[in-house]
């Protein structure tokens, strides 16, 4: 049990998914123009990335059992894209409200890279199925307490500092996110993930 | 000299230097990022992996643009997904076969390249509506913008970070080693700055956001 919680805390903070292992960059620039849409873009990244890993794991167990794991990549990607869709349908069906605050962020969920790295982490480490999940939330909320922290810096910015042109828009935000990538090394030996 | 002049407008050449200078994926669009900041911190990762990630633009962007007339508009999406995850085992399974201590260094990075946008983007935008001999040329172009940026990364990062390239010792004994470069952060910077070179040298600055 301390393993798990250690897992939790530790993959939001000490190995925060963005900030230390630099995944799922292309919709944290690109979407990390506004907190709103930030958070927005965190909560479903939450949700199929969770989602996604508790469906991966037996998949896994059966492609091991199978000797076939070779394949996992390809297994994997299908499942997340099946996942995506399936609660893609299922929000608009049963939950429209949610669905309409999703809106376009459900579908570029599929090429993020936090869902696949996830899995693969999963693998690598060989978690059993509740270190599997802790790990999954955890990494979740790490990803979108960094888009929130990086859009909450960007909408500042745009008020108050002068960026020379080179930088402006999207370079900015790499120094952005070098120096909050810096700030979140102080965290390290809080937990032991392996 | 007359056929150098003509071949500047052929339509080859246009998109070569589309891939390396003005449409090039990573300093000016953006792409595939993670895979370029994750594993840049040694020279010899970074062309592991751009040669990787070459191999499979130009054969997927090639095979979808055989079977574009085939697939249907709902599904492309997933039937790019499969023919990109198909060349990305067998590129994992070469690397675990041949060069064991690189295929360990990369780790889950080279599974990534799967979500690398890049390799859905140029599927997505030009294999689809393109004949195979120009997306062979399109994968490469795209391909090589993409190594030579990661491999220019790569060598300031190495040689601050270790003081070393591709594993010769470059930098006096004297030579402290910048630990930052070797991590996340230094990558963020560098890229960064890199960035900002390139678009001041080139003159091509993006819109102000609102």
């Amino acid at each position: 049990m301390v393993n798990v919680i250690e897992i939790f805390f530790g993959s939001i903070l000490d190995h925060n998914i963005a900030l230390a292992y630099i995944l799922g960059m292309c919709p944290l620039i690109a979407i990390s123009t506004n907190v709103k849409n930030a958070r927005g873009m965190g909560i479903a990244v939450i949700f199929v990335v969770t989602i996604t890993a508790m469906i991966n794991y037996p998949i896994y167990l059966l492609l091991k059992a199978s000797g076939t794991e070779q394949l996992n990549l390809l297994v994997f990607i299908i499942t997340i894209a099946a996942t995506v869709q399936f609660l893609e349908m299922f929000l608009e069906k049963f939950v429209p409200k949610m669905y309409n605050s999703f809106g376009i962020f459900l579908p570029l969920i599929t090429v993020n890279c936090v869902v696949l790295g996830v899995s693969l982490f999963m693998v690598n480490r060989e978690y059993n199925f509740i270190q599997t999940t802790a790990f999954s939330f955890g990494s979740a909320v790490g990803w979108m307490v960094a888009i929130i922290l990086v859009a909450g810096i960007r909408e500042k910015m745009k008020k108050f500092s002068d960026v020379p042109r080179g930088l402006a828009g999207r370079g900015i935000v790499f120094i952005i996110l070098g120096i909050l990538s810096l700030a979140f090394i102080g965290f390290t030996g809080l937990a032991s993930i392996q | 000299m007359k056929k150098l002049i003509r071949m500047k407008y052929t339509k080859w050449f246009n998109i070569l230097r589309d891939g390396l200078t003005k449409n090039n994926p990573i300093v000016i669009s953006v792409l595939g990022i993670c895979s370029a900041l994750a594993i840049t911190n040694r020279v010899d990762n970074a062309l592991a992996m751009g040669i990787g990630v070459t191999f499979v633009i130009m054969a997927s962007s090639a095979t979808v643009s055989l079977i574009r007339n085939f697939i249907p508009g709902k599904v492309r999406m997933v039937t790019y997904m499969v023919i990109i995850s198909s060349y990305v085992i067998s590129v994992q399974m070469f690397l675990q076969a041949f060069y064991p201590n690189i295929a360990s260094a990369l780790g889950a990075y080279v599974g990534l390249i799967i979500t690398n946008c890049i390799v859905m983007g140029r599927a997505e935008a030009f294999a689809v509506k393109s004949p195979v001999r120009y997306t062979l040329i399109d994968g490469f172009a795209s391909g090589l913008g993409y190594t030579y940026v990661l491999v220019l990364v790569a060598s300031v990062r190495e040689l601050l970070a270790f003081g070393t390239i591709l594993n010769y010792q470059i930098m006096p004994d004297a030579w402290v080693n910048w630990t930052v470069m070797a991590i996340a952060p230094g990558g963020f910077f560098v890229l960064g700055l890199f960035i900002w070179l390139i678009r001041e040298l080139s003159n091509n600055f993006e819109a102000q956001e609102n």
